[in-house]
């Protein structure tokens, strides 16, 4: 077996409420569900293109999420059907774009890859990487001159870590004292190419040392230590000191799209990780503590997959766009 | 002669060039193990090693820009780029240090490179993955820009990218990739750089277009002529820039009627050229007004695949459209 280092905290790391964690239980099996009956509606033809699933990773957007405020922003990436999820964004929204239709939260226009959500601050899920990290620096200096008290936060991947971009919204983001935290999910490989081979470092989080901000790497299976960590950034951020950059350590079970099996892994990684899986985590934590047993486990799993299931057919039924959406929304006419 | 796809000729054409040429190396995301993510470069890390296919870092600006460098200090790099819609965070050092460079030196630093990418849509990719970026770069002098539409034209092609002193863009259609097939020549040919083909020979019209496009047109060609009875002549340019005025200009002399077909969108597309310049050089031989089929004027091409269905070209609307330029 495969051994998996386990970041340190740097924060106490308090046991949530019961509320949270049942609500942030919730949304992880929400997200896990989402994307097994995703993966299934793909190989079956049922949703047309690609899709980017996050399996494994549920534990950083679901514990981001949690600690987020009403009026705080997020950018994302094509891998961002579970920030969508974990930030709020109903189901029936997220099928029906996937399959296309009308009612999706693009209209059908951006697909898998471009959820998006006004009402819940989802400034956008980005398929050109590394292109969000500057647009989420943007809405914190927003935040900033407007003395909103929000902050921004960008969700990337540690390939992205790579990209001009990121360095340039960095160093920005931290001489101007933006309220912006920079959460890399490190899953460990940039499409079928393991981080060694086109990284030089292995913790990112040093990364963050020449731009002089704090920089943490942390487990990213513990939604809990992913909420703490966050929440002491978040606080810095909303106190006016800047930008923190949060490398969580995490895994995608599925391959990187649709078609991908994976065939680059170690033998017993994928095992290996999927014994710290973030739902199981947490369960165990709230059985240890009696706020919940196997069978109360098995119901909500069912439920959640049930609630899935009739979005699915919800959306199946919704119409596609007429011809005339083709040309519509290209400006803004007031 | 082997039947291949336009995937395995484009692979085969790099596979010779590297075989002959020590200094040609390949870089881009993923391209080593995994044979990049169409698998264009499939077998060639097997038998090319670590040294020749280069798995970069993701970053579009310094795989174009160290391929630069390479090929200014002697190397001959084949840059891929995964998609044609990344290209642009590559875009200064394309623009402003590829494409100037040989003249702002005086004539000094030749900058023998090709960069390749899949572009076009139709393939469920929404406004990321689909887009067709050869306007941006045909605008630019001392680039040449070539999108082959058939196998054998494609490995003659990108066997004259790697040999050419200048930087080439390649844009491979992605949709085409798996879908045109045809003949290819066992062993060594090239296909020259600025030379269009007149693909389909004809009386009533002439059809411009090129890539996935020009695969369309010559069906929708053969189409027009068992229904109708209309004989279109197809001109399928090839090479963008250098364009090759010359066979634009004879065949619109002959036909007097010009469709000029492309899946970029209509405004300031590659298309607006070839009309001005039919418009010019060939006013005498006009017989209609000048038709243009491209996509719509939109930020690209949206996800939902009925949409996807009203953006893109086929041959049906091609051959729509040819049927109302021969009436005209
Ligand atoms: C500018 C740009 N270059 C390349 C790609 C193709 N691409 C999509 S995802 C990806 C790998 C990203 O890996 P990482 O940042 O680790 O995120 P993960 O997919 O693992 O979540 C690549 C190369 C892209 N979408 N945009
Ligand atoms: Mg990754």
């Amino acid at each position: 077996m495969i051994g998996i280092r386990i970041p340190e905290p740097t924060v106490e790391v308090k046991p949530l409420s019961e509320d949270i964690r049942r609500s942030m239980l919730y949304k992880m099996l929400q997200i896990r569900y989402t994307e097994e009956k995703l993966q299934e509606l793909f190989l079956a033809n049922a949703i047309r293109g690609t899709t980017h699933l996050c399996n494994g990773q549920e534990g950083v957007s679901t514990g981001v999420a949690a600690a987020l405020r009403k009026g705080d922003t997020v950018t994302c990436t094509y891998r961002g059907h579970g920030h969508a999820l974990a930030m709020g964004m109903p189901l029936k929204s997220l099928m029906a774009e996937m399959m296309g239709r009308v009612s999706g939260c693009c209209r059908g226009k951006g697909g898998s890859m471009h959820m998006t959500d006004a009402s819940l601050g989802l400034l956008g899920a980005n398929a050109i990487v590394g292109a969000q990290l500057p647009i989420a620096a943007g809405a914190a200096l927003t935040a900033q001159i407007e003395k909103t008290g929000n902050i921004a936060v960008s969700f990337f991947g540690d390939a992205a870590s790579n990209i001009g971009a990121f360095h340039e919204t960095l160093n920005l983001a931290s001489v101007w004292k933006l309220p912006v935290v920079f959460i890399c999910e490190n899953n460990r490989y940039g499409e079928y190419t393991p981080q060694h081979l086109t990284t030089p470092v292995e913790d990112l989080s040093i990364r963050a040392i020449s731009y002089n901000m704090p920089g943490v790497t942390v487990d990213g299976q513990d939604s809990e230590v992913v909420f703490a960590e966050f929440s002491a950034a978040a606080a810095r951020a909303r106190a006016g000191e800047g930008p923190t950059f949060l490398e969580m350590k995490t895994y995608r079970y599925r391959g990187h799209s649709r078609t991908d099996t994976g065939p680059y892994r170690p033998a017993g990684e994928l095992e290996a990780w999927m014994e710290r899986d973030p739902i199981k985590i947490l369960a165990d934590k709230m059985i240890a503590a009696g706020q919940l047993d196997q069978v109360e486990l098995e119901e909500l799993t069912q439920s959640v997959q049930r609630e899935i299931l009739g979005a699915v057919e919800w959306a199946q039924r919704e119409p596609y766009p007429d011809p005339e959406e083709l040309t519509r929304d290209i400006f803004y006419e007031g | 002669m082997a039947q291949m796809n336009l995937l395995e000729a484009i692979r085969q054409g790099m596979d010779e060039e590297m075989e002959h040429d020590p200094r040609v190396f390949i870089t881009g995301e993923d391209v080593g193990p995994r044979g990049g993510v169409f698998r264009v470069t499939q077998g060639l890390f097997e038998k090319y090693g670590p040294t020749r296919i280069i798995d970069s870092p993701l970053a579009e600006l310094s795989i174009v820009g160290v391929g630069i460098g390479a090929a200014l200090a002697d190397l001959r790099p084949i840059c891929e780029i995964q998609f044609a819609d990344f290209i642009h965070p590559a875009m200064n050092q394309i623009m402003n240090e590829a494409a100037r460079m040989y003249y702002r030196s005086g004539g000094t630093w030749t900058v023998p490179m090709v960069i390749r990418a899949p572009y076009g849509g139709g393939v469920g990719g929404g406004l990321y993955h689909s887009q067709s970026v050869e306007a941006f770069f045909a605008h630019t002098p001392g680039l040449k820009v070539i999108i082959p539409s058939t196998p054998y034209d494609a490995k003659g092609l990108i066997k004259s990218a790697i040999r050419d002193p200048n930087p080439v863009l390649f844009f491979e259609t992605k949709k085409g990739y798996r879908l045109i097939k045809g003949d290819v020549p066992e062993g060594e040919y090239t296909v020259p750089i600025g030379e269009a083909r007149v693909a389909r020979e004809g009386s009533d019209l002439t059809v411009y277009s090129y890539g996935m496009m020009a695969h369309y047109a010559m069906q929708a060609a053969e189409r027009v002529s068992q229904t109708d009875g209309i004989e279109a002549e197809v001109v399928d340019l090839r090479t963008l820039l250098p364009l090759d005025t010359k066979t634009v200009l004879e065949s619109f002399k002959k036909t007097g009627k010009a469709l000029i077909v492309h899946e970029d969108n209509l405004t300031m597309g590659f298309g607006a050229e070839i009309a001005a310049i039919l418009a010019s050089d060939g006013f005498e031989y006009m017989d209609a007004p000048i038709q243009r089929l491209c996509a719509p004027d939109i930020p690209g091409v949206p996800f939902s695949h009925p949409m996807q269905d009203y953006f893109m070209l086929n041959p049906t609307k091609i051959a729509d459209a040819i049927r109302d330029l021969a009436a005209y």
